[in-house]
C-alpha cells in the first residue's frame, strides 16, 4: 500500500490521532498528514531525536532489548513513535488517548506500508451473488 | 440522631470522592515517557527522573512541530 494512503487511513480510523508522519531508515520523510513539508521535516527530526535519546537513556546499542515503540504523555497531548526494521511512524494525539488502540493502529499502518496482507479476504460462498459475479456470471 | 449519622456519612463519602478525583487529576497532569521493548517489557519514566527530564523536552518539540506552535 502507498505510504500516503496508509497514513490517510490511519487518521481516518483513529479520531484521537491529530497528525502522523512516516520516516524511512535514512531519516527521510516518506509521507505525512501535515500539509506543510517544513513542519513534517521538523516533526520527523524531533521524533528521531526523541527515539535516539530514549535508546541512549536505556543504554544504547549495548542494551539487551531493542526499543520498538514509545509514548510520551503530556497534558497538551501525547507523542507516539513506533518502528519496524525499515521505517518509523510518529503520531501526535489528543491528551489521554486510548494508548493500546493508538499503538495498534500505528503498527497496522507500518504493516500496511510494508505490504503485509493483514487478513486474507474471505472467499464468497458458492452460489452467492458475489461468487457468481466473481465468476463472470449474470 | 439518624440525621446526624446521615450527615457524617455524606461528608465522609464526599471527602473520599474528592480525594480520588484530586489524585486522578494530578496523575493526568504529570508527564511521563513509556518505553516498550521487543521482548514485551516496558519502562515508565516519570517526570522528575533524570531520563524523563531529558526526553520530555524532545516530546514537546514533536508536539510543537506537529501543531506549528
Amino acid at each position: 500500500m502507498e505510504a500516503a494512503q496508509a497514513l490517510a487511513d490511519l487518521t481516518e480510523i483513529s479520531s484521537q490521532i491529530e497528525s502522523a508522519i512516516l520516516v524511512d531508515a535514512q531519516g527521510a520523510v516518506v509521507a505525512s498528514t501535515l500539509g506543510d513539508p517544513a513542519r513534517a521535516e521538523a516533526m520527523a527530526r524531533a521524533a528521531r531525536e526523541l527515539l535516539g535519546a530514549a535508546e541512549r537513556a536505556m543504554g544504547g546499542a549495548e542494551s539487551r532489548e531493542r526499543l520498538v515503540q514509545l509514548q510520551s504523555a503530556t497534558p497538551d497531548g501525547c507523542v507516539f513513535v513506533v518502528r519496524d526494521e525499515e521505517r518509523v511512524v510518529a503520531a501526535v494525539t489528543v491528551p489521554q488517548p486510548t494508548v493500546g488502540l493508538v499503538f495498534y493502529d500505528l503498527k497496522t499502518c507500518l504493516r500496511h506500508v510494508a505490504g503485509e496482507e493483514l487478513a486474507p479476504k474471505p472467499k464468497a460462498r458458492a452460489g452467492s451473488k458475489k461468487a457468481a459475479s466473481e465468476n463472470g456470471q449474470a | 440522631m439518624a440525621r446526624r449519622k446521615a450527615l457524617t456519612a455524606l461528608v465522609l463519602v464526599g471527602s473520599i470522592v474528592g480525594a480520588v478525583a484530586w489524585r486522578r487529576r494530578s496523575a493526568h497532569r504529570r508527564e511521563r515517557v513509556d518505553l516498550y521493548f521487543e521482548d514485551g517489557s516496558m519502562v515508565s519514566l516519570e517526570q522528575g527522573s533524570l531520563e524523563a527530564d531529558r526526553l520530555l523536552p524532545l516530546a514537546h518539540d514533536v508536539l510543537d512541530a506537529a501543531r506549528g506552535s
